[in-house]
């Protein structure tokens, strides 16, 4: 055997590698999509939660509710278009949607994200409303951190991106919806662009 | 030592390779499974997966779900060290 036989080897078993035991065809649009929605729902939630100068929050509010169905709206249609066009990417791909690699990945995102959903809405329950933002993007970017051994891609580091500004968040208090925004938006938008431009040049 | 010292004959195909390949990442995989990332047929797999079995190298699970019958494989110790000197030397011959 000759030295590029072996190289052509040493790839193939990469591939193999990756392609058994990773989901790769996590779809970089679907997160540039996200991004927009969340801009779009954060601004909703300002129009209707903050109030004029001069009054209140107040959280049992009717407006303060729409808010929080807003963002829970905003989180679910960003898992279905994630879901829509990575199923989309995959049949390009020639892989199936739902298959092992599919399975672990959601698992391990699932396990933070869920704590934290629960976490955060017991703490909801208490009239602890201060640190919402920073738990949602702190939970979020450890979900992030521990699904990013199940997939490809740099998914580790927006994880560890929205941990640092969900602490950011937490340290400075009052300016959650803006460190939102810059977590679930912008970073989204940015990381998905990054990876739209990887997808097209391979 | 010669270069090629650590080369495993076991491991100089293609198919057998590929098992290997998947199977040190993988807690386990199914036949199917394998079938599917390796896109070979059925006979031409259960050759190759029954040479890396009877070395030791691979270890076979036989089970049933929902009445169908389920064999899932597993790379042993033995495999898997097997399989990383054999990397190493395929590494160095490249160099």
């Amino acid at each position: 055997m000759n030295k590029n036989e072996h190289l052509k080897n040493l790839s193939e078993i990469k591939q193999l590698m990756d392609r058994s035991s990773r989901f790769i065809s996590l779809s970089g649009l679907s997160g540039i999509i996200a991004g927009v929605y969340a801009i779009i729902g954060a601004a909703l939630a300002y129009f209707f939660t903050f109030p004029k100068p001069g009054s209140y929050l107040e959280t049992n509010s009717r407006n303060f509710k729409i808010s929080v169905f807003i963002i829970l709206f905003v989180a679910v249609l960003s898992v279905v278009t994630a879901f829509f066009l990575s199923s989309r990417k995959a049949k390009k791909n020639n892989e199936k949607i739902w298959d092992a690699t599919t399975k672990r990945l959601l698992t391990n995102f699932l396990i933070p994200l869920l704590t934290g959903g629960i976490y955060i809405i017991l703490n909801l329950n208490n009239q602890h409303y201060g640190l919402t933002a920073s738990l949602m993007l702190i939970f979020y970017g450890l979900s992030l951190v521990n699904a990013s051994k199940y997939t490809v891609g740099d998914i580790k580091y927006l994880g560890i991106a929205e941990i640092a500004v969900g602490l950011l968040c937490a340290a400075l208090p009052g300016y959650g919806l803006w460190f939102w925004i810059l977590g679930f938006g912008f970073f989204h938008i940015i990381y998905g662009s990054l990876m739209y431009l990887d997808e097209k040049k391979s | 030592m010669g270069l090629i010292d650590n080369i495993n004959k076991l491991f100089d195909h293609r198919i057998r390779l590929g098992i290997m390949s998947i199977l040190v990442v993988n807690e386990d995989a199914d036949f199917n499974r394998l079938k599917e990332l390796l896109n070979v047929t059925d006979g031409n797999l259960a050759s190759h997966l029954k040479s890396l079995e009877s070395s030791k190298y691979i270890e076979v699970e036989k089970s049933f779900i929902d009445r169908k019958p389920n064999t899932r494989y597993s790379v042993t110790k033995l495999g898997k060290a097997e399989f990383k000197k054999h990397l190493e030397a395929l590494e160095k011959l490249i160099k």
